[in-house]
């Protein structure tokens, strides 16, 4: 038996802790997923939406005599909104523009919330307030497991639950889906192409503020940079997942979350590199499966 | 006609030079590093510009190439007893410990010196075109989106890298006291080479097949132009571009650690690029100086104003607001007569591409 090895109880610990993670980076991974099955565009201001949800989060609670849980849902609608009017703003004029530009234009977005963020949220480390229910650790069979990491997967269950019924059952849904199959005859059959894509912004947004609360209690440090590692790491996990895919995004988050936590936990003398790992997964899938764990190969039109 | 413009142009090249001379005689040593930095990001510009503009893929990991030219020739130049002062932490391993310069017999010393940095230049160079070309040719197989994904991928694992591996980078506390050489020239005369270099290339039967593949890959293709062959040129030409302007970062600044090298000073290249036009070498020399003088110019909005009766608290972010502001103004006004050729815009097929 070496130094390395584990107790039950530390791999549970670990297996918790990598799950929830896992769990975030699947609600922000759907975003990207989502905007690029529509259009194609990698919205690199996602992880920057993330920052804000957290930010308008702390400033409700701290700022506002409204109860914890009424921000917790005030500000992904919130944040929902700020998404559908980057969108008017920042990509809408760009419809119909090769997808170098819009991806110039988005990477500006991201620079500019990131900067905003700064100026109006300053540079220092703010302290998430966390609210008592959801803070402590709760004891299972001799191990002991901090509550946020039981609450993220659930609640990440029941947003994911939600949205495929909304995306397989609603109208708005079929939309969606007929529209990243095939943009052009969509929006002949009639689809109000500006209303499906300001829901979808609207949604990937709701579910990255979800994923910017749920990582406050987790990491209760907010910095106005928080978003960019976490969206890119995202993104990534959408391509591992296969790009446009949702389940693919869901599975390839988990997969980068576990792999994270579990990497470290095994091999300590890795840790420094952690933020590297999503990167070497990245290239290792894009050298084996370019279109992703659940991705179709698409064909080149000519 | 052709030997008129190349007249022009020494005239052009003869003036800048001397212009610089002067200018290096009597510019303190802060407006120096600013011109010399206007050279440096002329080189990065126009190497992202080879890239983006010209060819018309979209590479992120400037800022990468950048961190190993730079850590490159620090390593290389930097004295055996310097470089055991700046590794107290952790000692360098012996082999780039013991790297110096070779004296060169029959020479002066300073000629092996210039010999010496010229080198350890062109191994920066080098290994981030190596770089460039291990990233480059599995992603570039790819659609284009996978490549601005990759390259802005590795740039992040270099960073991570150079701040974890501190026998040979000495980590996050940088390397400290690279020999100096803030002479205007050093700067500018890689950038007048990079300028020229760029033009040959453009008028080369190299740079019309690249602009061929950026006009319309299906049809460069069946003009039998090897697309791959000339995307990981292009590509491996870009990042060894972006490896010597990291190179000349290092020796005009004097000080790197791996958060010089963060996303933000690729933005601030395709900042450049993006001003001054895509494809476009005049506009992006132009840019270039633009923006590197505007970035110094505009510092004063992160700080305190008091005008008259204006008074202000200091604003970090203001400035990097008033550039990204910038950015995106100009991508979204400018944006019909940005990325296409006359040709594409009379038959306006970019409309159904989305």
């Amino acid at each position: 038996m070496g130094a390395n090895t584990m107790s039950i109880s530390e791999f549970m610990q670990h297996l918790a802790n990598g799950t929830s993670l896992g769990s975030l980076y699947a609600l922000m991974a759907i975003g990207y997923t989502m905007v690029y099955g529509i259009l194609r565009l990698i919205n690199f201001a996602h992880g920057d939406i993330f920052m804000i949800g957290a930010y308008l989060t702390y400033y409700g609670i701290v700022y506002t005599p409204l109860p914890w849980w009424a921000v917790f849902i005030l500000a992904p609608v919130l944040t929902g909104i700020m998404g559908l009017i980057l969108e008017k703003l920042a990509y809408k004029p760009l419809r119909g523009s090769p997808r170098i530009t819009v991806l110039i234009s988005a990477i500006g977005a991201s620079f500019l919330l990131q900067n905003l963020g700064t100026l109006v949220f300053g540079g220092r480390p703010k302290a998430f307030p966390i609210p008592k229910m959801l803070s402590g650790t709760l004891n299972i069979g001799g191990v002991s497991i901090a509550v946020i990491s039981i609450v993220i997967p659930i609640i990440t269950i029941i947003l994911l639950l939600t949205l495929t019924f909304i995306i397989q059952k609603t109208k708005t849904g079929m939309a969606m889906r007929a529209l990243s199959k095939d943009f052009e005859t969509a929006s002949l059959m009639g689809i109000n192409i500006n209303k499906v894509i300001s829901i979808t912004f609207f949604l990937g947004s709701f579910l990255a503020a979800v994923g910017g609360i749920m990582w406050g209690i987790k990491y209760p440090q907010l910095v106005p940079l928080m978003g960019v590692v976490p969206g890119l790491k995202c993104f990534i996990a959408a391509v591992i997942g296969g790009i446009g895919n949702i389940t693919g995004a869901v599975i390839g988050g988990f997969i980068l979350g576990l792999g994270e936590i579990l990497i470290i936990a095994f091999l300590p003398t890795l840790t420094g590199y952690r933020d590297a790992f999503a990167f070497v997964l990245l290239i290792i899938i894009l050298l084996v499966k370019p279109t992703g764990l659940m991705g179709e190969r698409q064909a080149e039109k000519v | 006609m052709k030997n008129n413009n190349l007249i022009k142009s020494l005239i052009i090249i003869g003036l800048t030079i001397i212009v610089l001379i002067v200018m290096n005689m009597f510019l303190d040593s802060y407006l120096k590093r600013i011109v010399n930095l206007c050279a440096i990001y002329i080189i990065l510009g126009l190497s992202m510009n080879l890239i983006n503009g010209f060819t018309g893929l979209f590479t992120l990991g400037h800022a990468g190439f950048m961190a190993i030219g730079a850590y490159t020739v620090a390593i290389l130049t930097m004295p055996v007893a310097m470089k055991e002062m700046n590794f107290y932490m952790k000692p360098m391993i012996p082999f780039l410990l013991n790297l110096k310069m070779l004296e060169i017999p029959f020479l002066p010393p300073a000629a092996s010196e210039f010999l010496w940095f010229i080198f350890a230049l062109l191994m920066g160079g080098l290994l981030a075109a190596l770089c460039g070309f291990l990233i480059g040719a599995p992603v570039l197989k790819l659609t284009d989106d996978y490549l601005a994904i990759a390259t802005l991928g590795f740039s992040e694992i270099i960073r991570i890298v150079f701040t974890n591996t501190q026998s040979i980078t000495n980590g996050a506390l940088g390397l400290k006291g690279i020999p100096p050489r803030n002479h205007l020239l050093w700067a500018w005369s890689f950038a007048i080479l990079t300028i020229i270099f760029i033009y040959s290339l453009m008028s080369s039967s190299y740079g019309k097949a690249l602009k061929a593949i950026r006009e319309d890959e299906v049809a460069a293709r069946s003009m039998g132009i090897n697309l791959f062959k000339h995307k990981v040129l292009s590509f491996s030409i870009g990042s060894f571009l972006a490896g010597v302007g990291g190179g000349l970062l290092a020796v005009s600044i004097g000080t790197i650690d791996p958060a010089l090298f963060k996303f933000s000073l690729t933005f601030n290249i395709l900042l450049i690029v993006v001003l001054g036009g895509m494809g476009n070498i005049k506009g992006t020399v132009v840019s270039a100086i633009i923006i590197t003088v505007a970035m110094e110019a505009l510092r004063f909005l992160d700080e305190p104003i008091n005008i008259g009766p204006i008074h202000t608290n200091a604003l970090p972010g203001l400035r990097m607001v008033v550039f990204s502001l910038i950015l995106m103004i100009v991508i979204i006004f400018k944006k019909d007569n940005m990325f296409k050729s006359t040709l594409q815009k009379a038959r306006g097929r970019y409309a159904k591409d989305r």
